[in-house]
């Protein structure tokens, strides 16, 4: 169904997928190591203070979540807006200027972020660490980002929006409130006329600033974590697979669902807190409502695949997303599992978690940008896919990192909350806090295992990325729909 | 309808805009005036152990760390009583952490003390066996940014009103003294002095009394002060 007329230009969108690859290995390279630092403490100290725990956190999630996602979100926008829109990056000098700005300012501000995480500059609050010069940079780009949005919309010449333009609209307000209503913050160099410029103190503060973080927190996970992603899976899998989308009332439903419910949850991270009540009541209500869009979408999907399951045999891209909508089945029940009080009581604090993060971002965000920059690679450079063999391997080999992950976070995560709360025959506590901690140590070592398989995984995704562009077999026409592969 | 909206996009945006606003609005907004007052007896921060919460923010505790006690007897038990709305009035920001990979720490100040931290934070091991914390060393030697300190309860005082110089419980007294910078210096210096007396190292005493305060002697202030 493509326009013969139209020659899209990909230029913005493989920048960003080399950014992708690039940002996943840093942020998932730091993720394994201090997953280790947990096992082996003696880790902490390779880089004297720059290795420590403490100190590499906050670089991992902001390396994976603004480095790696971000870079993957806008990839696919820069490539799936064009053909949704049947307009070309290269009929308007002025998006196509938009777009490269938009590139360049992103990866200074990633690049900020690594240094002056390393050199202690943080806010503290999760996902929102960076301090004001660096989120004013942020809002700059964000910005860009929308101009390249409605501006490429403004000159589209299909007048009806898809369903990914839905959620790549979504994406771009919902950050934009969310980032800036956290993030605000008095810089104190210019109230006092002393100190450090680069730092700043909240804007609210005890209860309510909590409550606004988690508000942000949870919708960041929302609007960069879940919207864009969903907005990939309708593009790519109807694409690759060569079928239409099952359900059109669906993902209406779906869409305006998830837009209402998904903003109600984030109470559900402050259960036993010292918020009001009926606010957690509600984080939690809405948070098990949120199972019925979250599913909605997912089972839009794999109901796409109905009739052609042998492609999931033949398809290793295919694979990806399958398993990635799986993932995404699973990642949105267990939440709504731990935000019931009961449940939550003995689980928050613990590994279950980051468990519970973890198979969302590795198996649901981490397969489906997989799975969209190589369905992408051979249409920039109009060569195969390097290697299938090469790319099956991978997803056998992360597959079973994520299933080591999760599965020994689970563990660690229910025995440390059941160890707090044990009590002996008199009612006295049963363990102490150093006991609940020694005897994770073979679950720490098992996640970092996970881990680790995983991260060879984007080893092995790079170099068949770099083969596909490079050494790869041309091809001559742009495939309609399943990517060539070799071997 | 939809089909509509799905042709016009600034529609379209609106409709989102406010399908995702709605919830903020009802969730945060009827309780914020109400959730800033302060617990009774609650004060400020001076400022040694806001310098020394800037150091606990700065290497990330509370990555690792809770300050946030849930009233369960299991939690109690273990850390005291349970947190009070009130008692995080003065904290910007909120350092309630996500994850208890060590204890939690709302309440440490009853029942650690400056030598334990001090022992403690050098080298874990040697005090907790089988702690897989690590230990902190530079921060025995860096030291503390009191001016940025300065100029954050300057900042909060100003445009947040937070009751630095003034009678908070009406005894006639100012309850938490900022003044100038050089008299809030002056005050900071003789507190830490006592603490890094307290954790018994000469390096810390000595580099107190040159004038310069190491960031752990202000950290231990901070973690003492939480009670």
């Amino acid at each position: 169904m493509q326009n013969p007329a139209i020659e899209y230009d990909y230029t913005v969108a493989k920048w960003f997928s080399y950014l992708a690859i690039l940002f996943g290995i840093i942020g998932m390279g730091v993720g394994v190591w201090i997953a280790f630092e947990l096992a082996f403490p003696e880790l902490n100290y390779v880089a004297g203070e720059y290795t420590l725990f403490s100190r590499l956190r906050p670089l991992h999630t902001n390396a994976v979540a603004f480095g790696f996602t971000l870079s993957g979100i806008f990839a696919t926008w820069y490539y799936v807006g064009q053909r949704v829109l049947k307009v070309s990056m290269a009929e308007s000098k002025f998006l196509m200027a938009v777009g490269k700005l938009h590139f360049w300012l992103y990866f200074i501000t990633i690049l900020l972020a690594v240094v002056t995480l390393l050199t202690r500059y943080t806010t503290s609050k999760e996902y929102a660490q960076l301090e004001w010069p660096i989120d004013i940079l942020v809002v700059i780009w964000w910005v860009l980002w929308g101009i390249s949005i409605f501006g490429l919309i403004g000159i589209r010449r299909e007048k009806t929006l898809y369903i990914s333009l839905w959620y790549y609209i979504a994406t771009f307000l919902g950050v934009a409130m969310l980032y800036l209503f956290n993030n605000m913050e008095v810089p104190t160099y210019f109230v006092a006329g002393m100190g450090d410029i680069m730092h700043s103190v909240s804007m609210y503060a005890g209860t309510n600033d909590a409550m606004v973080q988690w508000w942000y927190g949870h919708n960041a996970v929302a609007f960069v974590f879940t919207v864009p992603i969903i907005a990939m899976i309708y593009y790519y899998l109807p694409k690759e697979s060569g079928q239409p989308v099952y359900s059109y009332k669906l993902s209406l439903l779906s869409f305006w669902g998830l837009m209402f419910v998904y903003l109600w949850a984030g109470g559900h991270h402050l259960i036993y807190s010292t918020v009001p009540d009926w606010m957690q009541t509600m984080g939690s209500v809405f948070s098990v409502i949120l199972i019925l869009p979250s599913w909605g979408s997912a089972l839009n999907m794999l109901l796409t695949m109905k009739g052609e399951w042998g492609q999931l045999k033949e398809n290793p891209l295919i694979k990806f997303m399958v398993l990635a909508s799986t993932f995404y089945m699973l990642s949105t029940l267990e939440g709504p599992i731990q935000s019931i009080k009961s449940v939550n009581a003995l689980a928050h604090f613990t590994d279950w978690i980051p468990g519970h993060v973890h198979d969302g971002t590795l198996g649901w965000v981490g397969f489906m940008i997989i799975a969209a920059i190589m369905h992408m690679a051979p249409r920039f450079y109009k060569r195969e896919i390097y290697s299938k063999k090469l790319l099956e391997m991978q997803f056998w080999l992360q597959t079973t990192g994520i299933v080591l992950y999760f599965s020994s976070m689970w563990i660690a995560g229910i025995t440390q909350g059941m160890m707090w709360r044990a009590v002996d025959q008199y009612g006295n506590l049963a363990y102490s806090f150093i006991d609940t901690v020694t005897v994770l140590h073979p679950y720490y070592t098992l996640r970092g295992i996970g881990g680790l398989f995983y991260f060879i995984g984007l080893f092995m995704w790079a170099y068949n990325f770099y083969k596909t562009m490079t050494a790869a077999k041309q091809i001559e026409k742009e495939p309609a729909f399943a990517t060539p592969m070799a071997g | 309808m939809f089909s509509w909206l799905e042709k016009n996009p600034f529609f379209f945006a609106v409709g989102v805009f406010i399908v995702i606003a709605f919830a903020g609005l009802v969730e945060i907004v009827p309780d914020f005036a109400q959730q800033s007052r302060p617990v009774a007896g609650a004060k400020p921060y001076d400022l040694l152990k806001l310098a020394g919460r800037n150091v606990y923010i700065k290497d990330s505790c509370n990555a690792c760390h809770s300050q946030l006690i849930r009233p369960f007897k299991s939690e109690t038990d273990r850390y005291g009583m349970y947190s009070l709305n009130g008692e995080y009035a003065y904290d910007r920001p909120f350092l309630w952490g996500s994850k208890r990979t060590g204890p939690d720490l709302h309440r440490v100040g009853n029942y650690r003390t400056s030598d334990w931290h001090a022992n403690h934070m050098w080298d874990p091991i040697s005090v907790v066996p089988g702690s897989i914390m690590p230990a902190y060393k530079h921060m025995f030697t860096n030291e503390t940014d009191l001016e940025t300190a300065y100029a954050e309860a300057v900042t909060v005082k100003k445009v947040f009103n937070v009751p630095y110089d003034k009678d908070i419980d009406g005894d006639g007294k100012i309850d938490v003294p900022l003044g100038s910078f050089e008299e809030a210096k002056e005050r900071a210096l003789k507190e830490a002095l006592k603490v890094a007396e307290e954790t018994k190292r000469e390096d810390l005493v000595q580099m107190v009394k040159s004038g310069k305060i190491p960031e752990i002697v202000a950290l231990i202030a901070y973690l003492n002060g939480l009670k």
